[in-house]
């Protein structure tokens, strides 16, 4: 047994008996007990990754364990890699719902719950057969649609936020069990071993009908678009360290699935396949930032985040296709390697942005930007965590999202000459996505971070904040370390990232070369030292300070009054808010987003001249989600209606349409056969 | 780490910081002649800063450390990027870091550092400004990045040393029409991210029309010495990489004390002579309403897609 199989064994014991002791123990240490045994499940997993990755996989069949089908399981590479990010999120949101959990979140369900939930997701990557990958992706679905349902007692937008993401999942489900089905239909077993022999001689049409419904599948857990209806609706409404496993590690697997089928089961594929998922990848990374430019709710603005890293993710996947249909395996590689080092930073920042996003709710009960401000004396951790995270999400360096996005955006640029017309045109204009992508990324942080952190308090709950507990705060310093050494040390990473990438897309060496603190880029020219860059920064910083100590006068500082036009002091209903942050970037994109306003201006009863009241609303709607998804709405609850006037409560009538059923099935069958 | 770019790497940031203040002050000497005033002098902008390095530091009240760190994030960024970026020397000080990508995101710390600034003091005035300079950041950046796209397609690398030595060894490319479509879209962006005319009036004290002035409102002293040393820097950095990505030459190759005089020489003229021409321009150009610079940028995002296009099919 080695330590790779010894990781998963201790999670997947470790994950039940934590739920086991939240049924039994009491209230007040419920919440420890089970933190601590989900932060030791994720630490299991995270180690039983790691050793996957350097090397240490291996495979088991339990036959017994699932009627019809069996349980198979393997830990190879590229499992390892999301095992490992499972894992690491599952550490810091164990620790982090210690504390959170005392909000009135430590009832038996949802703390039972939490800990199967984690064991679930690390468990989809090492599925081995497409049983065992269904049960466990739907086990994954359940759990977390239990767990974001938790508060719906408090808040109704839970309910229609659990039915959205129930009904999406459940389609989604659908999707790849009818693509996995198809696949195993034309092979021997259902095991990924048997498939993978399988898809070397399919008919034509079936490969490609399997990856497209797959991709509908797996697309929807990612939240790509137009499949990101539930997204921004359920991770907001869920408690907070439950938006942290959902937000980065639940939507990875998404990643994960178009990978293992696109790559390893269906061996790659036309070059169709692969620019249709870059073509999603950069309209979600381009309509979820500007959705999450417009949006004033902080966890509604992070989930809508997590569309656009997704959508970045899978630009990464869909060049890496492009390249290895093309046959430049090494650019594949670094595309997929820049792709899956995303998934990683991503999985830091956001883990780190939602939980102090939840510390904020938690001190204040408010998620609205409009409402917060100031925070920055009163929650100095969070602030600070937080200001760490949004300097990674906007890609600036030396953030963490900055190094992928730069091997992303070196993979595109290196591709230009590599083939074809095709290519020629989606590689500029990816580049282009990829780029307003980034500032609006900036724009929208510099929102979320200045509004919600800086300035004064806003409301009154803003103004008598308070820090969170300890435990909290260790997690969200645990993610934090993580974000800061992936943003200093990708060299740490990208080595073992590199031939993950290379040998999922059958390249034969690593794209990337690690020199001490240099990442260089194998075969074409590039090289890039966040560390190098970091110190340079703070040598910059010192020096200034420095040189400012001799020529400046030495004279103290002086506190001053707010330049207030002389009126008076200033008060918080005179600052900037988030909307009015976004009204410009709005205007700016107004044929895109199609904002609502309405103006209700009353007037005094003595002259239509004075005005009493004027009422100000905007809103900004998802258009796809109206566009799309309103017309499918309607039609089903028209076939509703027409459904109920057949069933009107009488039995003779329903033994009827029985009677008359059996007789019409009859028929057809004396006619047919 | 060439003995080369150790000298650039010396000599560059200290030409930057000496020689800025005097660009600005040419340019408005420029300007001031052509619109038949006398003018302050070339001098003014730096008698300015002796001014107020020597003035009082002033902390607003209910600011916090994030407004105080701003000048200096935004001086140490440009300083960087002064150092890496081969203004007078071929080689970098500093190669894995002189990447244009890496420059580019550099110079964006630097406006964002200013934008969290404007939004801490919670005035009106630093939200407008901090709003409107990040609405442009986000429009400037497809630009920028497409046109470095268009520009490292021909050599194969983003590195700016790998790109300006390519140019040296093939002079011919300069008047390709990649280069030259790039070059009008460089051009746009620059004028955008500096805050020029017809983007943002650096001489406007207006509410209705200020960008980077109203985030810098609540600056005072040895503060507001370091915010405008750092947008003439940024000026002049901006200045020097159009300069040098085009027109490379007199650039030193060699480390001798006269190739590399001649390197200051040689980018000193370029960048005067650019910064007299931007000047020049400004003075027949009123202030584009900020909802009608969107166009603008698109215009030259156009340009620059037309500029990659360009690279693939006529090459």
């Amino acid at each position: 047994m080695n330590l790779a199989q010894l990781g998963l064994g201790v999670a997947v014991a470790v994950g039940p008996l934590s739920a086991i002791a939240a049924i039994l123990v009491p209230q007040r240490i419920r919440a420890t007990a089970v933190g601590a045994g989900t932060a030791a499940c994720g630490a299991a997993g995270a180690v039983s990754g790691i050793c996957a990755v350097s090397g240490q996989t291996f495979s088991l069949a339990l036959p017994a364990l699932l009627p019809l089908s069996g349980v198979m399981v393997t830990v190879d590479t590229l499992s390892g890699v999301f095992l490992v990010v499972t894992g690491g999120v599952a550490v810091a949101a164990g620790i982090y719902g210690i504390g959170y959990a005392r909000h009135g979140l430590d009832g038996r369900l949802v703390q039972a719950v939490f800990p199967l939930f984690v064991v679930a997701m690390l468990l989809v990557p090492v599925a081995a057969s497409v049983g065992t990958f269904l049960v466990c992706w739907e086990l994954m679905a359940l759990f977390s649609l239990l767990l974001v349902l938790a508060e719906h007692q408090r808040r109704p937008e839970v309910a229609v936020a659990g039915r959205w993401y129930a009904v999406m999942t459940h389609l989604g489900l659908v999707a790849i069990l009818i693509g996995l089905v198809v696949l195993a239909g034309n092979a021997t077993g259902d095991s990924f071993a048997a498939l993978r022999e399988a898809a070397r001689h399919l008919p034509p049409g079936v490969a490609d009908v399997v990856f497209v419904v797959t991709l509908v599948g797996f697309g929807s857990k990612a939240g790509i678009v137009p499949l990101h209806a539930w997204l921004p609706r359920a991770h907001p409404e869920a408690p907070s360290h439950v938006s942290v496993l959902m937000s980065a590690a639940m939507v990875n697997l998404g990643v994960y699935g178009i990978v293992r089928v696109g790559f390893d089961l269906l061996g790659g594929g036309p070059r169709w396949w692969w620019l249709l998922v870059l073509v999603l990848g950069a309209a979600s990374a381009v309509y979820g930032i500007l959705q999450a430019a417009m949006s004033a709710d902080l966890k509604r603005l992070l989930g809508y985040s997590t569309t656009e890293n997704m959508g970045l993710v899978l630009v990464g996947v869909g060049a890496a296709g492009m390249f290895a249909s093309a046959g430049n395996t090494v650019l594949a590689g670094l595309a997929l390697a820049a792709a899956l080092l995303h998934v990683i930073n991503h999985a830091a920042f956001k883990t780190l942005l939602f939980l102090a996003a939840g510390s904020v709710l938690h001190a204040t009960g408010s998620r609205d930007l409009d409402a917060l401000g100031g925070l920055r004396t009163r929650m100095p951790a969070t602030t600070a965590a937080f200001g760490l995270g949004a300097l990674a999400a906007s890609a600036l360096p030396p953030g963490t999202a900055f190094v992928s996005e730069w091997l992303l955006l070196q993979a595109l640029i290196h591709g230009l000459p590599a083939s074809g017309v095709t290519t020629a045109i989606a590689m500029p204009v990816a580049v282009a996505a990829v780029a307003l992508t980034a500032g609006l990324a900036v724009a929208t942080f510099v929102k979320a971070f200045g509004v919600g952190f800086l300035a004064r308090p806003r409301s009154a709950a803003a103004e008598k904040a308070s820090e969170s507990p300890v435990s909290m705060l260790v997690g969200m310093g645990l993610a934090g370390v993580g974000a800061v050494v992936l943003a200093l040390a990708p060299t740490l990473v990208l080595p073992a990232l590199g031939s993950v990438a290379a040998r999922t897309v059958g390249s034969a060496d690593s794209p990337t070369v690690v020199d001490g603190v240099t990442v260089r880029l194998a075969e074409v020219a590039g090289s890039l030292s966040p560390l190098m860059l970091a110190v340079a920064l703070v040598a910059a910083i010192m020096l200034t300070v420095g040189v400012l100590r001799v020529v400046a006068t030495r004279r103290a500082r002086r506190a001053a009054r707010l330049w207030d036009c002389g009126a008076g002091p200033l008060s918080a209903r005179m600052e900037y808010t988030a909307t009015s942050f976004a009204e410009p970037l709005q205007r700016v994109f107004d044929n895109v987003l199609q904002p609502e306003t309405d103006v209700d201006v009353t007037h005094t009863r003595e002259s239509s001249y004075l005005v009493e009241a004027v009422a100000y609303r905007r809103r900004v709607p998802d258009r796809i989600e109206r566009r799309l998804y309103q017309p499918v709405l309607k039609l089903v609850s028209a076939w509703g209606r027409v459904g109920r006037r057949l069933a009107t409560g009488s039995v003779h009538r329903y033994l009827g349409y029985g009677f008359y059923a059996v007789i019409a099935v009859l028929l057809v069958l004396a006619v047919t056969r | 780490m060439s003995a080369l770019g150790i000298v650039g790497g010396v000599v560059q940031p200290l030409l930057v910081i000496a020689g800025s203040p005097v660009l600005v002050g040419v340019m408005r000497q420029v300007r001031a002649r052509l619109e038949g005033r006398a003018g302050a002098g070339i001098g003014q902008p730096w008698r300015d800063l002796r001014k107020l390095f020597g003035k009082e530091p002033i902390t607003p009240r209910g600011t916090s450390e994030v407004f105080r760190f701003a000048p200096l994030v935004l001086v140490a960024t440009t300083v960087v990027v002064a150092v890496v970026v081969p203004f007078v020397t071929v080689d970098s000080a500093l190669d894995p870091v002189a990447d244009l990508f890496v420059v580019v995101a550099l110079l964006a710390l630097g406006t964002v550092a200013l934008a969290l600034a404007g939004l801490d003091t919670g005035t009106a005035f630093g939200g407008m400004g901090a709003s409107r300079e990040m609405t442009i950041i986000a429009l400037v950046e497809p630009t920028l990045l497409v046109a470095i796209f268009a520009l490292s397609v021909r050599v194969g690398s983003t590195n700016l040393a790998a790109i300006i030595a390519s140019t040296l060894d093939d002079p011919s490319r300069v008047i390709s029409p990649v280069s030259l479509l790039a070059a009008v879209a460089l051009v746009v962006v620059i004028v955008a991210e500096t805050g020029r005319l017809p983007v943002d009036n650096p001489s406007t004290h207006l509410e209705l029309t200020m960008v980077h002035e109203a985030m810098v409102l609540e600056y005072a002293g040895p503060d507001l010495a370091l915010v405008e040393l750092a947008s003439a820097m940024r000026l002049t950095v901006f200045l020097g990489l159009l300069a040098n990505l085009f027109l490379p030459w007199g650039i030193a190759t060699s480390a001798s004390p006269l190739a590399v005089l001649g390197g200051v020489a040689a980018v000193a003229v370029k960048v005067t002579v650019l910064g007299a021409a931007l000047a020049v321009g400004e003075v027949f150009l009123a202030k584009l309403r900020l909802f009608r610079v969107p166009e603008l940028l698109a215009g030259s995002f156009l340009l620059a897609l037309l500029a990659v296009a360009a690279s693939f099919f006529l090459a």
